[in-house]
């Protein structure tokens, strides 16, 4: 399970169609709103989504601007106020690609350990908007975070596979 | 100044993109207290998606239509000899319930409390969630152009599903009991102890703010306590299934929700509550008991103290028609006491084409007028609602004495503590015009 250092000229960074760039995260908020709850709640896709193009274009600034845009469209779907999301995923937008543009993230290890810590960096963030700034009464549940975070880490492996499909060399 | 900000870039936009969102929220933290109105981004973003969700429910929906109307009907006949069995008992148990809420709404009506019924309700059909798994909360097909508002009370039969948290033209925000932000008044149906519903992390419920020195025991069935102004008085929420301490000197007591939160699909919201006075359905209700009074030959004959008593001044003697049998509209405490009515016994000629079973008595005769525990909402506004029309649930609300003769206990009262205190008022001269036949030891209830 390498995670190697890889030099600027090495790193091989990628673009998307607009179609695909606006379509797939809209595809996966579309998902997370309709999918039963009963089995698809511990997902979170748009997270997997915004993680797979942060990582792919290795720019800090187009990584948190995706992960701002895809977290506020959740919020907007949500009954919490609108931003708790969207500075959860602007932190990791810019984590993610920032690490992707030091790391080798395309291997399927380094790939898991990367969304399971990003899970928990994101709920992280927003328990700590939520709580702190919201006021808002949310209790984590660790064994519950665990478990989700290593069911979207064991989905993203499958998903970035998919979503490799439409990555274009710059 | 500009090499450092072209230095760190990256991390200064970072900052800069924190920065507006932190500002954004808040904007909209520091006017949650005021009176909200839905933002117009929000309408947009739920207008974009609810279309897509719409059509793709349609054509769920259309599909499982399709096939358990035409293709799959194994299993129909027997199924439907069962639910038939199923109504036969029903009936029978109606009639006994009936019975005791009847008897529940006259103490009311004496002692002039205020009961809250659901005057109406709008079905509606879940489209979608919210899209995250750290809230709960469902979409419906209905908005305010259906009249759905805020704040008013989502159920299902099975029990309370939440409140609704935003309202846009054609659909509406639910935010449900699991969510960790909600909050629905709570008690505990034998013990009447109060507390507060809650959420957790993993999506359970758990009913806060019971003392730690009470007895309460899994199983016991939780009901809402109106304390919320949101859901009515009675209404089924839960079972206990674990109890154990809690913070402070409470108990955490975990609740297994009535209604299945993950698998809805259709729900009513309450649109319009109304207080009135509890209707005491007197006279020309036919009881069981009167029923067997006309198939047992032990039974005598009505007395002659009703005919004498109809005969006294001031009393109204009301000819034996058919309308005064079963079904007879309820006449209000008020105009009850002011014309009092002395009507026949059952057992005369007028009355004997009741079918002579109670079972085939009980559908033309007793009206199930409440019953908490069986709460199934009316649907005041369309047919499609999968629940009866007649049934809406009366939930007492207000004083807190009306525990001990709240109709939602029917058949229980003796249980509640405090239901001794409550002594019934001397009867009127015309308080009890459904006269008792003598015939009571032979009640089988």
């Amino acid at each position: 399970m390498p995670i190697t250092y890889t030099s600027g000229e090495q790193i091989e960074v990628y673009r998307f169609s607009i179609p695909v760039t606006i379509g797939v995260p809209l595809l996966a908020l579309f998902l997370q709103t309709f999918l039963p709850r009963r089995i698809f709640s511990i997902f979170d896709l748009p997270l997997l989504v915004t993680i797979f193009f942060a990582m792919a274009r290795r720019n800090p600034i187009s990584g948190l601007l995706t992960g701002a845009a895809i977290g506020l469209a959740q919020d907007m779907l949500g009954p919490y106020p609108i931003g708790i999301y969207g500075i959860a995923k602007t932190v990791v937008g810019y984590g993610a690609s920032s690490l992707g543009a030091k790391l080798d993230v395309e291997n399927v290890g380094a790939r898991f350990l990367v969304t399971l810590a990003f899970y928990l960096v994101h709920a992280a963030v927003y328990f700590t908007v939520a709580r702190g700034m919201v006021n808002m009464t949310l209790s984590w549940s660790w064994s519950r975070g665990i478990v989700a975070g290593l069911a979207n880490a064991a989905l993203g492996i499958g998903l970035y596979f998919l979503l490799d499909k439409f990555k274009q060399r710059t | 100044m500009e090499s450092v900000l072209g230095r760190y870039r990256n991390l200064t936009i970072l900052v800069g993109v924190l920065f507006l969102q932190v500002l954004g929220l808040a904007v909209q933290v520091k006017r949650s207290g005021e009176a909200e109105n839905t933002r117009l981004i929000r309408i947009w973003a739920v207008d974009t998606v609810t279309p897509f969700e719409r059509l793709l429910v349609w054509a769920q929906n259309s599909g499982n239509n399709l096939w358990h109307s035409y293709f799959y009907l194994r299993g129909v006949r027997a199924e439907n000899r069962q639910l038939k069995e199923q109504i036969e008992q029903m009936r029978l148990e109606q009639v006994r319930l009936s019975e005791d809420a009847e008897q529940a709404h006259r103490l009311q009506s004496l002692l002039a409390f205020k009961e809250q019924t659901i005057a109406k309700t709008v079905p509606a059909q879940v489209i979608g969630s919210s899209g995250s798994d750290l809230s709960r909360s469902i979409y419906i097909d209905k908005g305010s152009s259906a009249g759905v508002g805020l704040d008013m009370a989502v159920i299902t039969a099975g029990g309370i599903v939440g409140k609704v948290l935003r309202v846009y033209p054609s659909t509406a925000l639910v935010l449900m009991i699991n969510d960790q932000t909600s909050g629905v008044g709570a008690m505990l149906e034998k013990s009447r102890l109060q507390g507060v519903l809650r959420g957790t992390a993993n999506g359970a419920v758990i009913l806060e703010r019971v003392m730690s020195d009470e007895q309460v025991t899994p199983g016991e069935t939780v009901l809402s306590s109106g304390g919320d102004q949101i859901f009515p008085k009675g209404l089924p929420v839960g079972t206990v299934t674990k109890v154990s301490p809690g913070r402070e000197m409470f108990l955490s007591i975990e609740v297994k929700p009535a209604a299945d939160l993950s698998r809805l699909e259709e729900v009513l919201v309450i649109t319009q509550k109304q207080e009135q006075n509890p209707v005491a359905e007197t006279g020309g209700r036919v009881r069981a008991a009167d029923v067997l009074a006309q198939r047992l030959p032990s039974v005598p004959d009505k007395p002659a103290v009703d005919l004498a008593a109809a005969a006294a001044p001031g009393n109204k003697v009301v000819a034996p028609t058919s309308a005064t049998g079963a079904g007879t509209k309820p006449l209000a405490p008020a105009q009850s006491s002011a014309k009092p009515e002395v009507r026949p016994h059952p057992a005369t000629p007028a009355v004997a084409t009741v079918p002579p079973s109670p079972a085939a008595a009980a559908p033309g005769g007793p009206k199930v007028s409440t019953g908490g525990a069986q709460v199934a909402p009316g649907n005041g506004q369309s047919a499609a609602s999968p629940l009866p029309n007649k049934t809406a649930p009366k939930a007492v609300s207000g004083d807190p004495a009306l525990k001990s003769a709240s109709p939602n206990r029917a058949g229980s009262n003796a249980a509640v503590p405090g239901a001794k205190t409550v002594t019934p008022p001397p009867k009127p001269a015309v308080a009890q015009p459904n006269p008792q036949p003598p015939a009571t030891e032979n009640d089988p209830h």
